[in-house]
């Protein structure tokens, strides 16, 4: 596997602000990176980084085998997509002559327009002027902007913000499919139980370091956040509170019928094994730290050795 | 190459369809028409009087309006797109910042270049018409020199209006900026001249030369080159006399009167960050 997206201790200085400290990231062919974090925390500045509009104060950045901002921009801008934070197009033109107009820049066969803007689900609003576009619509047409020339690196910015949940599972199968063609994929989002199932890694960030970075499994063990266990049944007379081995284990009856249970992961087994050989049990749910949470813990963690990471970097 | 023939094809055909092209030729003419006829007023006569005070006072016309309209048509070339949000996107495509901006300028110097040449071509087609004893060819020669040069002078204002921004990040600094130009150079300018003119007693052998640091001057010498008998309504600009005035000295100041702001601009451009 050959790495698409290099980043070698990048920092990003922006006067006395730091934008990004000191990071390395490696993306491979093929991969969908979630970038993760508070405004501020440095998931634009990357992708400026990416597509050669910044360059770096110090370290080094290589994008499928270059350097975005340099010579090697202008290939390397024929195979990239990019849509950026709140797209805007012009105005006074048609969702098509935008469309064409951006095909052309980027010298693709203007066949791509009709196909691309069926796709996104813009076929019948094709002739009207992006003025009377709703902010879905926008975001849709800016989806197939960037999906202009089969690029083999994708950059969204919030993708999804503006989507109705439909054109949102359209907008991931879209992602998924790319995917299983090569492409690589980086998206920045807020809304993280969307994304969760169809990212291969998260890195998670806060003024502009790395708080963490790897698949869902990876993330889950650095946090070693307890699962949730659910039980459902006839369990009235039971007495939750004790009797556990483990007193990491949290029991919170929450009536007669139902019980939570807060579980580390390497506890899981035997809570198990007791709730399934209790009686009146009839139902158990499990539930893993979700991306969420992860989020969350990795957002909170405390401060690193140089000043609070509080990621509000603004 | 093919980048800045699309990003120029754009520009024109939102001038055309923005209805710039249209607005611009018509008040053009409009005001062309209306100096021609009237032009005469002050010493009461009515109607077309002699071709050389036509030119004249077109000539004068053009010195107001065009380095105007063209600051106004560009001065939101770069800024406006930087505020819409649409530069950003444009940056990450596959084309340079120079073929950018060099796309926007041949757009917007082609809208002013088509509009000037339909807003003062019907206004000498109307002369040539209604006018009696009007000798065609020299009124053909005087409207394309006037014609040829307004372009230049349109041109010349587009690159200020560039400069202005990419150097600003407010549509409406920007605007603020492109008026200041336009009085310094259309108004100011003369006055400071003028001053100097009459205060300046012996040896003034110089004063001449400041004209060319005004695109506008340069502009108007070139209109009034072929007309002596212009020359006692000319005003300020007859201090210029001599070889160095002529037609052939002053079109290639006037473009570099173009390429220096231009240039400023490309690398002010390419130079900054997005």
């Amino acid at each position: 596997m050959t790495a698409v997206i290099d980043f070698q201790g990048v920092t990003k200085r922006h006067g006395d602000l730091v934008r990004l400290d000191a990071l390395d990231l490696s993306v491979n062919e093929g991969e969908v990176l979630a970038l993760l974090g508070h405004n501020g925390a440095g998931k634009t500045t990357i992708m400026h980084l990416i597509l050669g509009l910044l360059s770096p104060s110090a370290g080094r950045v290589s994008v499928l085998g270059g350097a975005p901002d340099g010579a090697h921009a202008e290939t390397l801008r024929r195979r990239l997509g990019y849509l950026p934070e709140n797209v805007s197009f012009y105005e006074q033109l048609s969702g098509r002559e935008v469309l064409d107009y951006f095909a052309r820049l980027k010298r693709v066969d203007r066949r791509q327009v009709e196909a691309l803007l069926e796709r996104v689900g813009l076929g019948a609003a094709a002739n009207r002027r992006v003025k009377t576009y709703s902010k879905g619509m926008r975001q849709r047409l800016g989806l197939a902007q960037a999906l202009l020339g089969e690029p083999r690196l994708l950059l969204l910015d919030e993708p999804t913000t503006g989507l109705d949940p439909a054109a949102t599972r359209d907008f991931y199968d879209t992602v998924r499919e790319l995917r299983e063609r090569g492409c690589t994929v980086l998206l920045s989002s807020h809304m993280l139980p969307g994304v969760e199932p169809y990212i291969d890694r998260a890195l998670i960030l806060g003024g502009g370091r790395r708080l963490a970075l790897g698949d869902m499994e990876t993330l889950r063990r650095q946090a070693s956040l307890p699962l949730t266990i659910r039980a459902w049944g006839a369990m009235h007379d039971h007495d939750w509170r004790h009797g556990w081995e483990d007193p990491r284990i949290e029991a919170r009856p929450v009536n007669g019928h139902e019980v939570t249970l807060s579980v580390p992961a390497d506890a899981k087994l035997a809570v198990l094994r007791r709730l399934t050989a209790l009686p009146g049990v009839n139902d158990i749910e499990l539930l893993p730290p979700t991306l969420e949470h992860l989020y969350t813990h990795f957002s909170a963690a405390p401060p690193a050795p140089r000043g609070p990471a509080s990621g509000d970097a603004r | 190459m093919t980048a800045i023939l699309t990003i120029a094809g754009k520009e024109f055909r939102d001038g055309l369809r923005n209805r710039w092209v249209l607005a611009i030729a018509l008040v053009l003419a409009l005001l062309a028409v209306g100096i021609a006829w009237f032009g005469a007023a002050a010493s009461g006569g009515l109607g077309f009087t002699s071709l050389a005070t036509t030119l004249v006072s077109l000539a004068t016309l053009a010195v107001f309006l065009i380095p105007l309209i063209a600051l106004l048509l560009a001065y939101d070339a770069v800024v406006g797109e930087q505020e819409a949000g649409t530069l950003l996107l444009l940056l990450t495509y596959p084309i340079s910042r120079t073929s950018l901006l060099l796309g926007k300028f041949l757009g917007h110097g082609l809208i002013l270049g088509a509009a000037t040449t339909l807003g003062f071509g019907i206004a000498g087609a109307v002369i040539a018409l209604a006018a009696d004893g009007v000798p065609l060819p020299e009124l053909a020669a005087g409207m394309g020199l006037l014609i040829a040069s307004s372009v230049l002078l349109g041109w010349v204002f587009i690159a200020f209006a560039y400069l202005i921004s990419v150097c600003v990040t407010e549509k409406a600094r920007a605007a603020g900026l492109a008026l200041v130009v336009w009085f310094l150079f259309v108004l100011v300018f003369d006055l400071g001249l003028l001053a100097l003119l009459v205060s300046v007693e012996q040896g003034g052998d110089w004063l001449p030369w400041l004209l060319l640091l005004n695109p506008t001057e340069c502009f108007r010498l070139i209109n009034l080159a072929g007309f002596e008998a212009a020359r006692s309504y000319i005003g300020l600009t007859a201090i210029a006399e001599g070889g160095a005035f002529r037609p052939a000295v002053l079109v290639p100041i006037l473009m570099a009167w173009i390429l220096v702001p231009l240039g400023l601009a490309l690398l002010r451009f390419r130079h900054r960050s997005a």
